[in-house]
């Protein structure tokens, strides 16, 4: 492993009714986040080639670690997305060198396909803080239903020197969903847009 | 929030119907806090469900017959902790329970989870001799529960002593009960400070 990894945690949330109406089958949805030791806190380091051979390998541990949860097989994903806090002596920097070079690949690698761009977010923060990772379709953004968030939060991470890393992953959109838009049974799946 | 009683069966509303939203199961496994990397990982997991609080908005004398109706899904729960930790209930060494209670309903409701709460988890792990450490509250949506964690065979072993924090961003509304069941697989990854050993338990009276 490359990456130092202090802990794993999984996150698991089935919606089974919302304003009492019953949502059939429940939407479900995963997040896995891994907290690593930030290997560049608290010094100015031009070269992040480190953190983006990190990103690769995390891109495969997590949404396995994701699809495992959902106990589904990887291609009956539908939407998913990524993000990552940056302890206190980190740079916001070091995120995107997580997220954004090399950690797309093993990630459609485990979900099949995924012709869609991985919505991400990311912030400097302290432990305990709260991350709202964007989800959207993996093979065509723009279906409406499948526009959504997920909040995760570990209370004993990011310590400074640490940055936490999360994939979600569903098997659903919404659970309610009635504003209209693309529907997942009008994907093209050709250009990950629609 | 208003339910729609029309979304649901004739009778839904009476007594002993338990009305989930939503569940979640979070799963920890720690490596290391700063000492030595362990090879198995502690795991430490909880199961939550968001259910409708039948009692929200009124003062209701009584409330404990709604205790028997929350079993089966404490037994539900209880197994997807086992499950989410990788089936054998041998593994559980520590467990806790909680639950927090949304603001049109009261401290009372959430002692409900006490007797179910226990049982669900002593049913699944089997002869589990130590009471269930437990805390409650009121709050609202996104509000945070550091639950209680002991030795699940006698509670004052010292190096189980643990907590987990636990929450959901939407829950739990108004009228709503989030119930929490954590079990874990082992002491705190670097516990240090002495007291009785799991290796000294004696197993009789569920304390030592």
């Amino acid at each position: 492993m490359k990456s130092k990894i202090r802990k794993i945690v999984t996150f698991v949330e089935e919606t089974h009714t919302e304003m009492g109406k019953p949502v059939n089958p429940p939407t479900r949805r995963a997040a896995a986040a891994a907290v690593i030791e930030n290997p560049f806190a608290s010094r100015y380091v031009e070269d992040l080639t480190e953190l983006m051979d990190i990103g690769e390998e995390l891109g495969a541990l997590l949404s396995e670690k994701a699809v495992a949860a959902l106990n589904i097989h990887g291609p009956t994903a539908e939407s998913y997305g990524k993000a990552a806090i940056v302890g206190e002596n980190g740079e916001l920097e070091h995120a995107a060198a997580i997220l954004h070079p090399k950690l797309g690949t093993p990630v459609r690698k485990v979900l099949g396909k995924g012709a869609a761009l991985i919505p991400s977010a990311k912030k400097c923060g302290g432990p305990g803080t709260g991350l709202d990772i964007p989800l959207g379709h993996k093979d065509a953004a723009y279906v409406r239903s499948h526009f959504d968030a997920m909040e995760i939060r570990i209370n004993d991470a990011p310590r400074a020197n640490e940055i936490l890393v999360a994939i979600a992953v569903t098997d659903s959109g919404r659970p309610l969903p009635r504003v209209g838009g693309l529907t997942k049974s009008q994907i093209k799946g050709e250009d990950g847009l629609r | 929030m208003q339910l729609n009683h029309d979304s649901f069966p004739e009778g839904a509303f009476n007594m002993p119907e338990v009305l989930v939203r939503k569940r979640a199961v979070i799963v920890e496994e720690i490596f290391h806090e700063g000492g030595p990397i362990m090879n198995v990982p502690q795991k430490r997991a909880a199961a939550l469900a968001v259910i409708h609080n039948p009692y929200a908005g009124k003062f209701v004398q009584e409330i404990a017959p709604f205790m028997e109706d929350l079993n089966p899904l404490g037994l539900d729960m209880a197994k997807s902790l086992v499950a989410a930790l990788g089936g054998d209930p041998k593994i559980v060494e520590g467990y806790g329970k909680g639950a927090i209670v949304g603001q049109a309903g009261e401290l009372e409701h959430g002692a409900l989870w006490h007797v179910p709460g226990g049982y669900a988890m002593r049913e699944i792990l089997g002869g589990a001799k130590a009471i269930v450490a437990s805390t409650k509250k009121v709050g609202g949506p996104g509000t945070r529960l550091d639950v209680p964690i002991t030795h699940s065979n006698a509670s004052y072993v010292r190096s189980h002593f643990d907590a987990m924090e636990v929450g959901l961003n939407d829950a739990p509304r108004a009228d709503e009960i989030l119930l929490a069941l954590v079990m874990t697989t082992g002491p705190r990854i670097h516990a240090r400070v002495g007291g009785l050993k799991a290796s000294e338990i004696k197993g009789e009276d569920g304390l030592r």
